[in-house]
């Protein structure tokens, strides 16, 4: 049973934290993900990663998932001759691949407006730069909606606020979910622990999404060797379709 | 059982893929077309990028075609110079075509210019091919033996270049089959398809080529036409997913060989009305798509 070996590794890592915790005085929060790299391989279809972690006193947690900053092209319809078309373009300079975010109370009630535009703690506070020049502040908005609306409909940005949920006073936990089409590279799992609406300690963790074994090998081989890749693929085709001409010519 | 697609970047259930696979070689089978302009539409339903689904179509088209061919080569049904000719013109085409694609793509209108192909294309060639069987059909039953003469003169015949194509019982210019390559070719590469449903209504109204002749010589000039298309897809945009392409075949090479069969139990006319009620509902769901107001005005650009 993987949930079970997950709790027990959970309980272990929990009062390693512990141990941790009281001997540095200073750091009144540690956290640790069940795993730094997620593999995707020829089964992958989406996977768990378990953070966890302990706090020293009272405090509220927010953890922030992010996937690697990429450029984002959008486009918007409008109804041309009775059919809808592309008719306007916008590019977004950088936008997280994958956003998530758990907390252990309602946002709001954690965290005032500054804060979480400073950290960026929650969709609403992303920041999704246009070009100023190129769109006043309503279409800017629009286009930011249109943005957040498609990478959620995707899955790659969360839709609800995860809960982080407390054990007792001091452990904590929450599991965060990555879809299967989860974008490769390296993310940044960021926990914040919040006292009065202030951050009084943050750890940034890295976590790798990487294509493993022949997924990677495949994706590699089509990326660097992409005319080898083609006779690769159209010798494939060939020998299949003979294959099954052979199979099939004497029943 | 889900299946990662490593270029495609998706996890998709196996059986689903084998079963596309399999229903749609065993209409290709049935109707001597490579099915790609059913499976293409199906892949970017399930959530293929559709720059991935032309150019893995294109792949997977080259294994039926394959197998299709060998057993109308058998029958002595393959025309191989004529099928040479158009050839020719298909790679210039087809060239040409992934060029325009990349091209496309880069404007952000790709998604538009494929469906509106395939309402345009579909729809003509869908018409056209319903009015033709039921009139044959209905004549059929009419005036029982009113012999066709085997060729008509036209203009083309006018044209230079002319050239014997003994199988086809044919003396014409070999300029209208590089032409009619050519237009199919770059069809084949913005569309994802073979081309079959255009060539072979080119092959039979343009060109008066004999019907028995016809499926087989397509079939052999889209193999390389749609090898052409993989290599350069390939090559200048990395969208050829061979893990798709190998589970699409699966089931398509096995299909197909079921509906070789079962056509030649059917009517031309029974078959080629078939074809044109299943290429209309195909343009038909396009064409609406195009028209219904979308759910999001905005959408996502190409990320590669």
């Amino acid at each position: 049973m993987p949930g079970a070996a997950l709790r027990v590794s959970f309980l272990a890592a929990c009062l390693a934290l512990f141990g941790a915790l009281q001997a540095a005085q200073a750091q009144s929060m540690v956290a640790d993900l069940s795993k730094r790299l997620v593999a995707i391989t020829a089964g992958f279809a989406g996977t768990d990663v378990l953070l966890f972690g302990a706090v020293e006193g009272d405090g509220d947690i927010v953890i922030v998932v992010r996937g690697p900053d990429r450029p984002v092209t959008m486009y918007r319809k409008s109804r041309v001759l009775g059919i809808w078309v592309n008719t306007a373009q916008m590019t977004f300079q950088r936008a997280p691949s994958y956003y998530a975010i758990a907390t252990s109370k309602p946002i709001a009630e954690i965290a005032p407006d500054v804060v979480r535009e400073r950290h960026e703690m929650g969709i609403d506070a992303l920041r999704l730069e246009l070009p100023t020049a190129k769109a006043s502040p309503n279409v800017a908005r629009d286009w930011r909606r249109g943005l957040i609306r498609n990478f959620q409909d995707s899955g790659l940005y969360g839709k609800e606020v995860g809960s982080v949920a407390f054990l007792g006073k001091q452990l904590f936990r929450v599991q965060l979910h990555l879809p299967s089409n989860v974008p490769t590279g390296a993310y940044q799992v960021m926990t914040y622990l919040l006292k009065d609406g202030h951050v009084v300690s943050a750890q940034t963790m890295p976590l790798f999404v990487s294509k493993i074994g022949i997924e990677a090998d495949v994706f590699d081989f089509a990326n660097q060797h992409g005319a080898y890749y083609g006779v690769i693929a159209i010798a494939i085709a060939l020998m299949a379709g003979w294959l099954a001409h052979l199979a099939f010519r004497k029943g | 059982m889900q299946i990662y697609l490593p270029i495609a970047e998706m996890s998709v259930n196996v059986f689903l893929l084998l079963g596309m696979g399999g229903a749609i070689g065993f209409l290709s089978g049935l109707f001597g077309v490579g099915g790609g302009f059913l499976m293409t539409p199906l892949l970017i339903f399930i959530g293929v990028p559709p720059a991935v689904a032309v150019a893995t179509e294109a792949n997977q088209i080259v294994a039926s075609s394959v197998s299709g061919v060998l057993a109308h080569w058998r029958r002595g049904n393959v025309d191989f110079k004529m099928g040479a000719v158009l050839l020719v013109g298909g790679i210039a085409g087809s060239t040409f075509g992934v060029g325009l694609f990349s091209f496309l793509r880069g404007l952000g209108q790709i998604d538009l210019v494929i469906s509106l192909s395939y309402v345009v294309f579909l729809g003509t060639i869908g018409m056209l091919m319903l009015v033709e069987s039921l009139r044959t059909m209905r004549q059929r039953t009419a005036t029982a033996g009113k012999r066709r003469k085997l060729h008509q003169h036209t203009w083309i015949h006018g044209l230079p270049l002319k050239t014997r194509f003994r199988r086809s019982k044919l003396y014409i210019s070999a300029l209208m089959p590089l032409a009619i390559g050519f237009f199919v070719g770059v069809l084949s590469a913005i569309m994802g398809v073979g081309g079959g449903f255009i060539m072979v209504p080119a092959m039979i109204y343009l060109l008066g080529m004999p019907t028995a002749v016809v499926i087989g010589t397509s079939l052999f000039q889209i193999i390389f036409v749609t090898a052409n298309v993989t290599f350069l897809q390939a090559y200048a945009n990395q969208t050829v997913d061979v893990v798709l392409a190998i589970l699409l075949l699966t089931g398509a090479v096995i299909g197909a060989q079921f509906g070789a069969r079962a056509g030649a139990r059917l009517h031309g006319e029974q078959l080629r009305g078939l074809l044109a009620v299943m290429v209309l509902a195909v343009c038909g769901k396009l064409f609406f798509d195009l028209l219904v107001t979308p759910d999001d005005l905005y959408s996502l650009g190409v990320a590669r």
